[in-house]
């Protein structure tokens, strides 16, 4: 069983538009790896050259922002869902020293 | 030699482009709210005219007559709006007395058309978005801005849609509701409902969020709170500023306008400092600033001040970037604290604040404390909305409040018990 992953609008040029797709389960570094192997270049939009969540995009594990679990180190179950959002309004930055 | 080109104003007036403050990448207006290279936010830039005191002086006394320098229509003025702004700035002196303070001012924003701030970003907004082609006003709110958005659009004639928590304050749902529009609350936090929203605003093409996928132009609205107060005090800018942090934008906005100001030649360019507020019971920015961090580390909110409580600041990092810059600070204060706060600006000076306004007061007091705020210099606090709508915070001034007879002698009884427990400041 895999997970389903949302795609915002500002990245649905990677996926052919559609606004969600599935990748296998694993942790949340893993699931963003699946996803940059189907579509490549969108795994740099949500990491940063560091490695990191980049500074303003949430990314929510069912309903958990992973900022609040083990960031990319969260484990995304099968049949599990995650969100990828632009955080403008509610915006956040990787936890500190993480 | 070519003459300077004097730039004309377009659809949105003197905003030229959009550009990321993160990464510098530039878009065209109305194309997005989030950077296409890196999900940064995007900020209005401007290619502005030469602009004088006097032409603003001779402006409308709303938000308005610094209408060049917002993202807003030639025409704004003319068009159904709430006209918010040009508040009273307040000379505080008791209230400076009583904190040993030399000059103390409060930028009330009780009088916007909706009792808060938020009447200035949202006419903003709405003005932007009216003109880029959306047809619904929406926003995930703490309250206050659901009550502008609600009045705003009722004033304007199109539709609106506002999302709450569920466990608001009863004055701030009802002060929504009677504008009419489509009224959601959500079981969750802000934060709940703030993702909520942006993930709505990603499906409604012609839904503006305000505080989402208008938010450059929305956000622009805070700095006319920056440029009255400058404008009041007689093109000046105060020594120092105390500012409630929620979402933080406020703050990053009023920091901005001054530095416009000073960028035009209509104030002068005086060091001046920052200081954010918040309440213990949120807050990550103060817990950032205090930490050393130049990022923010999201909580789960627990306060009596509800219009601040954000967990996940979209401002946060550039809070900390004009604080460090200015040589300001980030602190906050808890709930006693903040209702002592509202009580004493209310017994002090006539102004019964919101408990957002007991947060900034409450800060300040802090600092003062501290020796981090200077009692010497000139210091502007903002009151950012009524205490009309947050009464629960202050419910115990009231209690055992006995009534009495309609007679002489019942009242020499009472004034007789009151002996010795004079009413006066805290």
């Amino acid at each position: 069983m895999s997970v389903s992953v949302r795609i915002p609008t500002i990245l649905r040029t990677y996926t052919g538009g559609s606004a969600e797709v599935t990748a296998e389960p694993g942790t949340l570094r893993e699931v963003i790896a699946g996803l940059d192997a189907a579509y490549p270049g969108i795994g740099g939009r949500i990491i940063d050259d560091t490695g990191n969540l980049r500074r303003f995009v949430n990314v929510y594990v069912g309903e958990e922002d992973v900022r609040f679990a083990e960031g990319l180190d969260t484990q995304v179950a099968a049949g599990s869902r995650v969100s990828v959002i632009p955080a403008v309004a509610g915006g956040a930055d990787r936890p500190a020293g993480r | 030699m070519n003459a300077p080109k004097i730039p004309a104003p377009s659809r949105l007036g003197y905003a030229s482009h959009l550009a990321c403050r993160e990464c510098g990448a530039t878009t065209e207006l109305g194309s997005g709210h989030a950077c296409a290279k890196c999900f940064g936010p995007l900020e209005v830039a401007y290619d502005l005219p030469p602009l004088t005191r006097e032409s603003i002086e001779a402006g409308p006394p709303s938000i308005w007559r610094y209408a060049s320098l917002l993202p807003v229509p030639p025409a704004v003025a003319s068009t159904p709006n709430t006209e918010p702004g040009w508040t009273r700035l307040v000379r505080a002196d008791h209230l400076a007395t009583e904190l040993g303070m030399r000059a103390l001012w409060v930028k009330d924003e009780r009088g916007n058309p909706t009792h808060s701030f938020k009447d200035r970003v949202v006419a903003v907004a709405l003005a932007a978005a009216v003109e880029l082609g959306y047809k619904v006003l929406a926003c995930p709110s703490t309250g206050n801005l659901a009550n502008a958005v609600a009045a705003a659009a009722a004033r304007a004639g199109i539709r609106s849609v506002v999302m709450i928590p569920s466990d608001l304050e009863q004055q701030k749902i009802i002060g929504s509701a009677v504008f009419g529009g489509t009224l959601v609350a959500v079981r969750g936090s802000y934060d709940d409902v703030n993702r909520l929203a942006s993930e709505l605003a990603d499906d409604r093409e012609d839904w503006a969020f305000v505080n989402v996928n208008v938010r450059p132009y929305y956000a622009e609205g805070s700095k006319t709170i920056g440029f009255e107060i400058a404008e009041q005090l007689g093109w000046r800018l105060p020594e120092q500023i105390v500012v409630p942090v929620a979402s933080g934008a406020q703050l990053v906005k009023v920091d901005k306008a001054f530095r416009e100001l000073v960028a035009l030649g209509l104030a002068e360019e005086t060091g001046y400092r920052v200081f954010g507020a918040q309440a213990s019971g949120c807050a990550p920015v103060a817990a950032a600033f205090r930490a050393g961090h130049d990022v923010v580390q999201p909580v789960r909110p627990s306060t009596i001040a509800k219009s601040l409580a954000i967990g996940n600041p979209a401002d946060g990092p550039y809070v900390l970037d004009v604080v460090r810059r200015t040589g300001g600070a980030v602190a906050d204060v808890a709930d006693e604290e903040i209702v002592d706060g509202m009580r004493l600006l209310a017994q002090t000076e006539g102004i019964f604040g919101e408990t957002a306004g007991g947060v900034t007061l409450g800060v300040l007091r802090r600092l003062l404390a501290d020796g981090v705020i200077d009692p010497d210099a000139e210091t502007v606090i903002i009151n950012s909305g009524e205490g009309l709508k947050t009464l629960d915070a202050v419910a115990g001034t009231a209690e055992g409040l006995d009534a009495i007879a309609p007679t002489l002698s019942a009242f020499a009884e009472l004034e007789s018990s009151l002996t010795g427990r004079e009413v006066g400041p805290l």
